[in-house]
């Protein structure tokens, strides 16, 4: 099983009380649809499954910079952190549902991780990190010699 | 969080009027979004990561903006996911623009999984500053 890490400081529990502020307003068609996203979820969502050797983990962080993409493998223990920039100045805002800012999540894997073999990609907001599992952790066939 | 939740922190999920190529109604996320507003624009900025930058649709007619951003699956439908924390599909929201916008000089880009777009307001609508002439 996985284990998500759930601090006790919430940075974005004012920003989405500035949201739920701001609901209702002018511009939406669907504002019959429940906005569920002032739900307390965390930013960013991941993904994560499993094929051969690796470990995959996803995440959708659109607008963020390549380079202000930190991602750092201890152990078990996955780390993504990032910045999104604002899109525009606050005074001319009307709507504001984009969280900006700074974010870290930490994914507890299920298994260790070859820190040294892991890779990340980032396109069109999408991070994929692939993450190859420890020596020590692989299957090993172990041959029964005849005795 | 449970894995059957299928909300995105990036959008809500909505069954609402997003159409397929046949004109049949399928599920989509609806993207967060930010609307700003100067003198001589209005710039919509929304999240719709792994959209496919050529297939994006964006329409205005009767004063309705309406965002259409097509995802392909990016894993098989039998991944077997050890954490799900997100969906992966389409992108559909529609916007009421009560402002007067010059409709052909509307311009959109998709960077980073946003796609912003530019709205520029009718002349006749830019707020003017009157100097008032001292005599």
């Amino acid at each position: 099983m996985l284990h998500r890490r759930g601090g006790m400081f919430d940075p974005f529990q004012q920003l989405r009380s500035e949201f739920d502020r701001q609901l209702g307003g002018v511009w939406d068609n669907l504002a019959s649809v429940a906005p569920r996203f002032t739900a307390t979820r965390v930013f960013p969502g991941v993904n994560v499954w499993q094929e051969g050797d690796n470990l995959f983990a996803e995440a959708e962080i659109p607008g963020v910079k390549t380079q202000d993409i930190d991602i750092s493998v201890v152990g078990n223990e996955l780390t993504i952190k990032g910045q999104r920039p604002e899109s525009g100045p606050e005074a001319e805002c009307h709507r504001r549902e984009r969280r900006v800012g700074s974010f870290t999540r930490v994914i507890r894997l299920p298994m260790e991780i070859d820190a040294n073999q892991v890779q990340a990609t980032f396109k069109d907001g999408v991070l994929l990190v692939t993450l190859p599992k420890h020596e020590n952790v692989k299957p090993r066939k172990i041959t029964v010699s005849a005795g | 969080m449970s894995t059957q939740e299928m909300t995105k922190a990036n959008a809500t999920e909505t069954t609402e009027r997003a159409t397929d190529g046949r004109g049949e109604a399928t599920r989509a996320y609806r993207p967060n979004v930010d609307v700003y507003e100067t003198n001589d624009e209005l710039l919509l900025c929304a999240d719709m990561p792994g959209a496919d930058a050529g297939s994006i649709e964006i329409k205005f007619e009767d004063g309705t903006l309406a965002l259409h951003g097509r995802v392909k699956p990016r894993q098989s439908e039998e991944t077997a996911y050890l954490l799900q924390e997100y969906g992966v599909g389409d992108f559909y929201r529609e916007f009421q623009v009560t402002e007067k916008v010059n409709v052909a000089a509307i311009r959109a880009e998709y960077v980073d999984g946003v796609l912003k777009i530019t709205l520029p307001k009718v002349d006749a609508v830019k707020s003017r500053k009157i100097e008032v002439q001292a005599k």
